[in-house]
């Protein structure tokens, strides 16, 4: 049974990762043309702007809650005078909110996907399967609350920041620290892992691209040029070429 | 390098800025553009063309990258036009750009398919019997032969191999020839210049082993009798080039924007030019808005708009005033100096034949055919003249076969226009009116169907006693109501009385107002006279698609003639409808009909074939009394359409296949057996009546065909016009008939054709049908072949509309299992000869044919038309009947005799149209070219004919359009008959010979060649009639001359002897309107089916590109005004239907569309979206399933100079467009998707 435990919250996280980023990473690599979002809003767009919003805000509200209540050191929290029971009726409300919220939008999504037949038969597996472990994985999600409102004072929650911080710190006994966790528990987490397992498989990719760099765009107009540039000079200067240009302006 | 590592470089990130800021150069990666460069990269281009039903014969580039043809662009590599003229590119639409989503398409057919319930029979019977023997197996046994039968268009088909396809098609046709004879094997493939050597692969297949090659142009109703009526030319037009020479067109019918989009733009250009344009149709067509004037006619009614035209045009041109250059060129050009002997009739006369040299003392010193030449009065000595050109004078003796005005004894002639001045007295002449009386809403006036109106006669002594005499130019003005002061019934006195033909009467049934009328024929007739004959008429199927086309074209042909623009540049007559001009025809023909090894080839006219074989003259609604003239002279002019037909084949005026009752095989066999010389006796059995015609019981299962080929063709999804009568009757599958036969309904049967209560079902043994793409006739046959796309294939096509030859390149191998149609029959050859010999060795075969036009048989029966089966005449072959030959086919060797070049063109010559050439050396040309046989065998040292690039040579070598040396000999051969120097035209091109790899390179210019009636040099367009007028070579018909008056028994009998207006016919269709209501209001609307814009004929209805761009499926399309009244919205389903079957579609409202009339365009294919009928419990139709044949007894008329049979060239055509139909909105969208329930189809 520890072995059992110690491959699925010891080994395990480690194959996910390393699948994750290096499926990324390959996969961004080699075809561009996949890393999309395969959206289907072309083919219909019935609950699919309802749907899609109640999910996408309700994941990011939920991966935002998980990221920061996981993989912040409970110093920092202890530091802030955040009580452990305090983040955990925290953590079930917002948590719970936001699930309720995907959970709506992921079934609307679902439904579509699945008996709309121009949409079922445009989907590819991975479209229809990873929707679907989206929403179990929902589901186990806020299965845990109940099992969470049986013990209000953080102490099971605990065991899950110090496991997932031990994996990040490459802490051999991570996985004790979730060996007597409710099997509700074990199963989110597991499946939570797979996730990142199928990630670069999928359309999830998408959540790695963001046009990230409007935010620190100058021009209007953006050309690529054949030319050798200089390393951007602070402030830019003017060259020969580009005349008529003052220092002041360019920032 | 890496997209992540270079998203990774934030920091190092290479900016500046430029333009105040506004822009920012970066260094970021552009490797992604190589996706677009690859996108555009190819390996090669290839020049090929679409082989479809298109006169386009458009140059293309094929793009070819890795092995796949991936797109297509417009060549622009046309040889350049003589300065001032716009050059001819870029000619290609959306239709041709789309063409290569076929190669690849889920549509395609990449296998050998057949019928599973077959191939088990097959397989399991040939397990144990040869071929043949196993094909008889299944034929022989009902229960079999229905099991498979029945099943014919509802799916079931397998994969099978080559070798087992093959041989079977083979022994089908082994049995079929051993059992019923090989004119039971029928071959339907279309316009040969669009593909000519996949066309001459199955022609020539079948035409070795006795097969029947059946026609298409007169089946498709894009033949104009007209034209060979006036002309003795099946259609020669002006290439588009000679558009932009025009300073009038009138663009009758003719859409050309939409369905010749590659020429149109001569239009735009002679439009710049300077032209005056008229657009003439019902609908508010795309051509209309290049118009200056747009004549909304109603539909069917054209040719009341020409007579008035025409009344105008001789009131004001040639009565009032006279215009010189239009009275030289009548005086010259046509038959109107020409005299018509008068007799009797009621009180008053009637125009009889024209009178000829043979009725006077002494035949007027004419020895040769005095029958056969036409007589007029010398204006300078007031005298009887024989002129020349007559034919007459074109066989038999050489010289004076032109029109030189000169008569027969070669005096100098003026030939006098008219008697007035010269008459003894005025005779009341009885001319047919038949606008009194209409059907359908079409409008009618209130006058007598007779009208009497005077005109200049004189009195003629000849040896048979006293004849009073007219001449055509007279009765001519007074049937058109132009009074030269002699009065008559109901002659307008002026432009607004309502009489005919005026132009306030043309309003009255045209709704064209009549100030319109006369300004476009003044116009019409003054550019004409400024220009000494540029006015143009670019006609279209809307005029010829009707059941009185001939009228409509006449009264066009003879407003063109009256203005002398006949043989102008920038003048004249333009047809284009549905014919590519086979420009090489000489070349090409021997290969295709096989004449190099057997003469005269099978050859049948498809509509009377289909109209018998099919079964629609069981449902005939039409009786003569309906169409017969009132002025008709005394005769049985009763009887059904099917009689009337039956009579031409029997007095050899129509081809007949079959041919006879009796295995043509075993008519030889029993003469050898009875010691007599087969043709002997086959005519003594004919006379006893021992030997039964064919033609006289249809249904008699002897006289079935047996298989059938299509290739190049989709008959059952386009031209088939009685669709469903032909799954009925000829196939034997589901059907849609809503209407039941003369058997059934009591209607007056057939007096001389056999009627059988029993109506066949099924006629056909085997269907075999050659495609790329699953087509709706393929998911009808038996076997589909999977052909090579006009992208895989070497081959030439032609057009009209330009004068160059183009070929079709094999970009890449042909695809999956296909193979090029030449490859395909070359097999087929190739596994008969190995089959055959199980029932046949080397036979002689009993083949008739009708007597052939431009052949010295065409003066056959000068005078009345008499029936040597009721004893009236003698019978004498190629005479008073079919001519009989007896041929050899040796069956074992027809893959030897297929691929090479046989003995008889060294031996007996080419030729065309009535000349002949010897042409020994380009067989020899061709030996050293091709390559000579070295098998041993009969065919060991002949010029090879074995890859489709040999039969292009073949093609290109005998023919004078691409061989100067022969254009030379050809003209010579002309010079002999005109007695005139011709070989100008062609000797400065004497030394060019086109090839293959010629055209790959850039297309080519044909050489001048007295087979066509224009030429090709550097100083004018190709147009029709050109030689004519400026050779002075005769027209091929009675007078030499274009033969405005039609003097044939049949014709005066008909009413058609001179052009009248005659009102679309009453087809009865309509009467099961709220038979089988479904609540929606129902309506009936005439139904019309143009040329579409996103497809042209056969093919492209089914491309998802161009469906993309339509509505996706079958649409028709609905005036605002009766789709408001049939409670009808955009885009509803509606269906369309009456007594032959039903059709569903989408509708199409649109105010485009004129009151009364609906469009479905021709040939969507009924595979594609296409959901049940309401009416009939089965899936909608095409539009074929509302229309049946209907046949004209004047285009049955054969034996007669002009009017005699050419394959293609004369004969019934399948006119449509009288059709009405029920429209009205559909309730229940049925899609029939479920399972099919076999057990219907249990035995």
């Amino acid at each position: 049974m520890m072995l059992l435990n110690q491959i699925l919250f010891g080994v395990y996280p480690y194959i996910a990762l390393v699948v994750l980023a290096l499926g990324s990473v390959i996969r961004f690599d080699r075809e561009q043309y996949t890393w999309r979002t395969g959206s289907s809003q072309l083919l219909r767009r019935r609950q699919l702007v309802t749907g899609s919003i109640l999910f996408h805000l309700g994941i990011l509200v939920i991966f935002g809650g998980h990221f920061v209540g996981l993989l912040t050191p409970i110093w920092v929290f202890e530091a802030m005078g955040v009580s452990h029971g305090a983040k955990q009726v925290l953590a079930m409300t917002a948590g719970g909110v936001a699930g309720v919220m995907c959970m709506a939008g992921a079934l609307l999504l679902l439904h579509r996907r699945l008996f709309d037949p121009r949409i079922r038969a445009t989907s590819s597996f991975g479209d229809t399967a990873i929707l679907i472990i989206l929403t179990l994985q929902l589901a186990l999600g806020l299965a845990t609350i109940p099992v969470s409102a049986q013990h209000l004072d953080g102490h099971e929650m605990v065991k899950f920041m110090n496991w997932a911080q031990g994996i990040f710190t490459f802490n051999p006994d991570a996985a004790g620290f979730v060996a007597d966790v409710h099997p509700i528990f074990k199963a989110h987490l597991a499946l939570g892992m797979t996730i990142l397992l199928v990630f670069p498989f999928t359309r999830l990719v998408h959540m790695l691209s963001a046009p990230i760099w409007y935010l620190n765009r100058r021009g209007w107009q953006l050309v690529r040029t054949r030319r050798s540039l200089p390393l951007p000079p602070h402030p830019v200067l003017p060259t020969t070429i580009i005349q008529a240009r003052r220092p002041e302006a360019a920032e | 390098m890496s997209h992540t590592l270079d998203r990774l470089a934030f920091f190092t990130r290479k900016t500046q800025l430029f333009s105040d800021g506004h822009g920012v150069l970066t260094n970021d990666d552009r490797s992604w553009e190589e996706a677009y460069r690859n996108r555009w990269r190819h390996d090669k281009i290839v020049r090929s063309t679409h082989g479809v039903n298109c006169t386009g014969s458009c140059s293309w580039k094929i793009y070819v990258k890795g092995g796949i043809v991936t797109w297509e662009t417009q060549q622009t590599d046309y040889p350049r036009t003589r300065p001032e003229l716009p050059n001819h590119e870029p000619r290609g639409c959306a239709r041709g750009a789309s063409y290569s989503w076929y190669l690849y398409s889920a549509n395609r057919v990449k296998y050998p398919l057949i019928r599973s319930r077959l191939v088990r029979q097959w397989r399991k019977a040939r397990a144990t019997l040869s071929p043949v023997a196993a094909w008889a197996s299944i034929q022989n046994d009902p229960a079999k032969r229905d099991d498979y039968v029945a099943m014919r268009g509802s799916g079931g088909f397998i994969r099978a191999t080559w070798d087992e396809v093959t041989e079977i098609i083979a022994a089908a046709n082994a049995y079929t020839i051993k059992t019923w004879g090989p004119d039971r094997i029928f071959g339907f493939s279309p316009i040969p210049a669009m593909s000519m050597v996949s066309y001459a692969a199955g022609a020539r297949y079948l035409q070795l082993i006795g097969g029947v090659c059946g026609s298409f142009y007169d089946w498709y109703c894009d033949l104009p009798p007209a034209s060979p009526q006036t002309w003795g030319e099946q259609t020669d037009v002006a290439e588009s080039a000679d558009w932009f020479n025009s300073s009038f067109l009138i663009l009758w019918g003719s859409n050309v924007p939409q369905t010749r989009t590659p020429d149109a733009h001569f239009y735009t250009e002679a439009r710049y030019r300077g032209a005056k344009s008229v657009v003439i149709c019902p609908d508010y067509s795309e051509a209309s808005k290049f118009s200056d004037l747009w004549l909304a006619v109603k539909q069917g009614t054209d040719a009341a708009l020409g007579m008035a035209f025409g009344h105008v045009i001789l009131k004001e041109f040639h009565v009032d005033r006279q215009v010189p250059y239009f009275r030289d060129y009548l005086r010259k050009y046509s038959d109107l100096p020409m005299l018509v002997r008068l007799v009797p009739q009621d009180g008053a006369y009637v125009p009889e034949r024209l009178l000829r040299a043979a009725e006077f003392d002494k035949a007027l010193g004419e020895t040769n055919n005095p029958d056969w030449k036409t007589v007029a009065i010398d204006e300078k000595t007031g005298k009887v003249v024989v002129p020349n050109g007559s034919i007459g004078f074109r066989w038999g003796e050489d010289g004076k076969w032109n029109l030189e005005e000169k008569s027969g004894r070669g005096r100098d002639t003026v030939l006098r226009l008219g008697l007035k001045g010269a008459h003894d007295e005025i005779a009341a002449v009885r001319f047919p009116y038949f606008g009194g009386a209409a059907t359908n809403g079409f409008a009618v006036t209130d006058h007598p169907e007779v009208l009497v109106r005077n005109v200049p006669v004189k009195r003629m002594k000849l040896p048979e006693g006293e004849v009073l005499v007219a001449c055509v130019y007279d009765l001519f003005l007074a049937n058109y109501g132009v009074d030269q002061g002699f009065g008559g019934d109901h002659m307008p006195a002026s432009y607004d009385e309502v009489e005919p033909y005026s132009p306030a009467w043309a309003e009255a049934i045209t709704t064209v107002p009549k100030d319109q009328i006369i300004a476009v024929a003044r116009g019409f007739a003054g550019n004409a006279e400024k220009t000494n004959g540029k006015s143009m008429v670019i006609i279209g199927a809307a005029m010829n698609h009707w059941f009185h086309m001939d009228m409509n074209y006449r009264a066009a042909i003879n407003m063109l003639v009256m203005c002398g623009c006949v043989g102008q540049s920038g003048g004249g007559w333009s047809h284009y409808v549905g014919q590519e001009k086979l420009r090489p025809q000489t070349g090409w023909a021997p290969l295709a009909f096989a004449t190099d090894w057997i003469r005269p080839p099978r050859q049948q006219n498809s509509t009377s074939f289909f109209y018998a074989h099919s079964d629609q003259w069981r449902y005939e609604t039409v009786e003569m009394s309906e169409i017969l003239s009132p002025t008709a002279p005394e005769g049985v002019w009763d009887g059904a359409m099917i009689d009337f037909n039956a009579k031409a084949e029997r007095l050899g005026w129509l081809p007949s296949a079959p041919a006879l009752r009796t295995n043509p095989l075993e008519v030889v066999k029993a003469a050898d057996a009875a010691g007599v010389d087969a043709r002997d006796y086959t005519l003594q059995q004919l006379k006893s009546g021992d030997l039964k015609l064919s033609c006289m019981d249809p249904d008699d299962p002897a006289n079935w065909p047996r298989n059938m080929f299509i290739w190049r063709s989709n008959l059952l999804g386009s031209s088939g016009k009685g669709h469903e009568y032909f799954l009925k009757h000829l196939l034997g599958a589901q059907n849609g008939v809503q209407g039941k036969d003369l058997g059934e309904t009591g209607g007056q049967k057939p007096k001389e054709v056999a009627w059988r209560d029993e109506a066949p079902e099924g006629k056909l043994d085997l269907l075999v049908t050659l495609d790329f793409r699953m087509s709706t006739t393929a998911v009808y046959s038996d076997i589909v072949l999977p052909t090579a796309t006009w992208y895989e294939k070497n081959d030439l096509n032609t057009s009209d509309m330009h004068p160059f030859i183009h070929p079709l390149g094999a970009a890449v191998d042909p695809a999956w299992e296909s193979k090029s149609d030449w490859e395909i029959f070359k097999a087929i050859a190739k596994t008969f000869s190995a089959v055959a010999p199980e029932v046949l060795g080397v036979e002689r075969d009993v083949v008739l044919t009708p007597i052939q036009h431009d052949s010295a048989a065409e003066l056959a029966q000068p005078f009345d038309v008499r029936d040597w089966s009721k004893g009236e005449c003698e019978a004498v072959p190629g005479k008073t009947m079919p001519q009989i030959t007896i041929v050899e086919r040796d069956y074992p060797n027809t893959y030897k005799r297929f691929t090479a070049l046989g003995p008889l063109l060294s031996k007996a010559g080419n030729g065309g149209k009535g000349l002949n050439w010897k042409t020994d050396h380009e067989v020899d040309l061709l030996r050293a070219l091709n390559g000579e046989v070295l098998d041993e065998g009969q065919t060991l040292g002949m010029p090879r004919i074995d890859t489709d690039i040999d039969a292009c040579e073949t093609i290109l070598m005998l023919a004078p359009e691409t061989n100067g040396e022969v254009a030379v000999r050809a003209w010579g051969a002309l010079e002999k008959q005109t007695g005139r120097e011709h070989v100008h035209l062609a000797s400065p091109k004497e030394d060019e010979k086109i090839r293959f790899r010629d055209l790959v390179a850039q297309p080519r210019k044909i050489i001048s060649s007295p087979t066509w009636s224009g030429i090709e040099s550097e100083h004018v367009c190709y147009t029709a009639g050109y030689t004519n007028v400026h050779e002075l070579i005769p027209w091929r018909t009675l007078t030499g001359r274009q033969q405005l008056y039609q003097d044939h028994l049949w014709m005066r009998a008909f009413g058609e002897a001179l052009c009248v207006y005659r009102p679309p016919i009453d087809l009865k269709t309509t009467h099961v309107r709220c038979h089988k209501p479904n609540g929606q209001t129902e309506i009936v609307l005439n139904f019309i089916t143009p040329h579409q814009k996103w497809g042209i004929h056969s093919t492209y209805s089914d491309n998802l590109m161009m469906l993309t761009l339509n509505r996706g499926g079958p649409v028709v399309w609905l005036s605002e005004t009766d789709a408001a009244r049939a409670g009808i919205v955009d885009n509803d389903w509606i269906e369309v239907f009456n007594v032959n079957g039903a059709l569903t579609a989408r509708a199409v409202v649109s105010q485009r569309i004129r009151e009364g009339t609906t469009f479905m365009y021709h040939a969507q294919e009924k595979i594609v979206n296409t959901p049940g009928s309401q009416i009939t419990g089965k899936r909608g139709g095409i539009h074929n399933s509302v229309t049946r044949t209907v046949l004209k007894p004047t285009h049955m008329i054969g034996g007669y100079a002009q009017l005699a049979y050419g394959f293609n060239y004369y004969g019934t055509v399948g006119s449509n467009r009288d059709e009405f139909v029920v429209v009205r909105k559909m309730t229940k969208v049925d899609w029939l998707e479920e399972t099919l329930n076999v057990k219907d189809f249990a035995q």
